[in-house]
């Protein structure tokens, strides 16, 4: 079960979707797979990706005419069904010969397909037998002996990876049976519609005394960073709106998140063009001090971050960090939202200041 | 203004603070929620009951906290955790007295979201981030023993936050849920943050006066940041402080941690990171 809600996971994410969730469920001693995909639009689509189980077919070698050799397709080569597929296979592993310490993939049959294995390499003995996986071939082994008990080995020029590579391959295939649909719905948000609205009061609340606490703190300058931070927001959204990602909870994290490094980014400023208007220089040149000299802080504070987004977020695929889930979606999330801070904090407040400070004299 | 001549307190405190996280931890563990442990589905078709709110009444009745609810169009599901065969029909009987036309879909145990294998990824993904960090901070000012400071000012903060939770877990219910990952993952991220416009306040007072010694540098330094960084939490506490007030039952946990993360990011750069770089500084002389 565990294998098959890791091939199901594998095909999730070929939507990228940031935040599907995979889930066993059993009744009865019946296991039942719940998929969670949040944001989705097309669900047909889905289903038929999901439903679709990689089959393995195992087709032995035809003896053809040699004047139709030469034109003969690989399909014609190799189109006698020996009637085992991926529901006989129970695993495929690497092992190591112990003779030439060479790697190389066993593969395990159930009783069932030890009796048509049995029969395929005697019908194919010093034959070739090919294994398709969703009609694609991934190796055309030679069969050197018949195979009784169901344990066969192919052997030949592996090296780790590339056993590996195969044995994965052939494991992807061994389902035990075509998946069946129980059942789709369609339904609202994970956290509840309730959840969700006062989240997003309580949000619009905080923003408010948020904004509030910025001009009693800074007066006009914090009016402007206001201002910044609508652009932020609706900058942020309509880009949520065009990439297009779905917000769940922990993506409205990074979000608000990013909003504080917003807010941030504003209060370094303002902090420094204080200090310099007290050091006595007039408006204008304290400004653009203050914004040069801030900026080094906000430069680097910025980079950590994306630096732990980047990491988070796996854009190369790594096998050994998140390859799906809510770490991902929390991450683009964050990732976009302080490139967009960026922008709004300190160019788009910078020049509102510039021509307002104009204005004044 | 001479913060740094507290060091000796800083240290008292973040010592008693990560003392109480590891009793903690280790005495009562954590509480896991249905996202790790596994729970029970339930859907149920309720003809009369379009609101959501009756069935948080029907569960609480019963004494069954509930993990989430998603509404469909004409049918509930409940995600709880596992219960016994007599609480369960309880609750179909509560649920017959609110809607006597109520059906029962399915009934079903859960298996985890958070499985071992995301743990581990995120675990290694935050190793990862702690030697790219180390590598950016530490090439950036020049000095390695920022890199260093700045990566422990931050796992101090996870720590506490995790036996915080460990604590609140014990006394008041609170659940580990994928939620709190995320409230981890977001502390992590604050805590550096602050930590290097700190430092590099640093950095800018070093090259105006080379001649200051690192105390005077760091005293200087951290007075003349605190009032943004003091501001800067405020924002984001006047945020959170209203998502636990307003916010849903379901949030409030994960509005107490990220609070718990912003206020521990805040106080360990000034009072954790740069009392190490100080240590650095003079066991190097």
């Amino acid at each position: 079960m565990e294998s098959l809600k890791g091939n199901i996971e594998r095909r999730v994410n070929l939507f990228g979707l940031s935040e599907a969730n995979v889930q066993i469920s059993s009744k009865g001693g019946n296991n039942r797979l719940t998929v969670d995909l949040p944001g989705l639009e097309n669900i047909d689509e889905a289903i038929g990706l999901i439903g679709q189980t990689a089959q393995l077919k195992f087709m032995g070698e035809k003896e053809l005419l040699p004047e139709a050799t030469a034109s003969a397709t690989f399909y014609d080569v190799f189109s006698v069904d020996t009637g085992l597929n991926g529901s006989h296979l129970v695993r495929s592993s690497v092992e190591i010969n112990s003779t030439n310490s060479e790697p190389e993939v066993a593969l395990e049959f159930s009783s069932e397909g030890s009796k048509l294995f049995e029969k395929a390499t005697k019908d194919f003995l010093g034959k070739r037998i090919a294994i398709f996986l969703d009609d694609y071939p991934v190796t055309f082994p030679t069969v050197q002996t018949v195979i009784t008990d169901g344990r066969a080995v192919i052997s030949g020029s592996f090296d780790i990876k590339s056993a590996k590579a195969l044995s994965a391959q052939l494991n992807a295939g061994a389902l035990p049976m075509p998946i069946k649909l129980i059942q789709q719905s369609l339904v609202g948000a994970t956290l509840g519609k309730e959840s969700i609205d006062r989240g997003i009061k309580a949000g619009l609340v905080g923003l408010v005394i948020v904004s509030v606490f910025m001009v009693g703190n800074y007066g006009y300058l914090g009016f402007i960073a206001d201002l910044g931070l609508i652009i932020y927001g609706l900058l942020t959204l309509s880009l949520y709106r065009l990439i297009p990602i779905t917000l769940s909870f922990p993506g409205i994290v990074g979000f608000i998140l990013s909003v504080g490094m917003a807010v941030d980014s504003n209060i370094l400023i303002f902090e420094r063009i204080k200090e310099e208007t007290r050091r006595g220089k007039s408006f204008n040149v304290a400004m653009e001090l203050g914004f040069g000299r801030a900026w080094n802080s906000i430069k680097d504070a910025n980079t950590c971050t994306i630096i732990t987004g980047l990491i988070l977020f796996n854009p190369l695929n790594w096998n050994f960090l998140n390859t799906s889930g809510m770490v991902r979606g929390f991450a683009v999330t964050l990732i976009l939202g302080i490139f967009v801070s960026i922008f709004t904090g300190v160019f788009v407040t910078r020049n509102l200041l510039r021509v307002l400070a104009k204005r004044k004299e | 203004m001479n913060i740094m001549k507290f060091r000796p307190l800083f240290y008292l405190i973040s010592a008693f603070l990560i003392g109480v996280s590891s009793f903690s931890i280790v005495k009562w563990g954590f509480k896991p929620s249905i996202d790790f442990a596994g729970g029970t589905i339930w859907e149920i078709e309720t003809p009369n009951i379009a609101d959501q709110s009756k069935i948080e009444e029907i569960f609480k009745s019963n004494d069954v906290p509930i993990n989430s609810i998603t509404k469909t169009d004409n049918s509930f599901l409940i995600k709880f955790a596992n219960i016994n065969q007599e609480e369960k029909i309880k609750l179909s009987e509560t649920l017959k007295k609110y809607d006597e036309d109520a059906i029962d879909l399915r009934f079903e145990t859960l298996g985890p979201i958070l499985g071992k294998e995301l743990l581990q990824k995120t675990i290694v993904a935050i190793i990862l981030s702690c030697l790219a960090l180390f590598i950016f901070i530490g090439r950036r000012f020049n000095d390695f023993s920022f890199g260093v400071s700045a990566i422990l000012a931050m796992l101090h903060d996870s720590f506490i936050l995790i036996g915080s939770f460990s604590i609140l877990g014990h006394f008041f219910g609170a659940e580990l849920d994928s939620l709190f990952v995320t409230a981890l993952l977001t502390t992590l991220s604050a805590s550096v943050h602050d930590t290097v416009v700190t430092f590099d306040r640093i950095r800018e007072l070093r090259r105006q006066n080379i001649k200051l010694d690192w105390v005077n540098l760091a005293n200087q330094a951290v007075s003349e940041v605190i009032v943004r960084s003091i501001n800067n939490s405020m924002t984001i506490i006047f945020m959170l402080l209203s998502l636990v007030v307003l916010g849903g039952s379901t949030t409030r946990w994960f509005s107490v941690a990220l609070l718990i993360g912003v206020v521990c990011g805040t106080y360990s750069s000034m009072a954790v990171a740069i009392p190490l770089v100080l240590f650095w500084k003079k066991k190097k002389i």
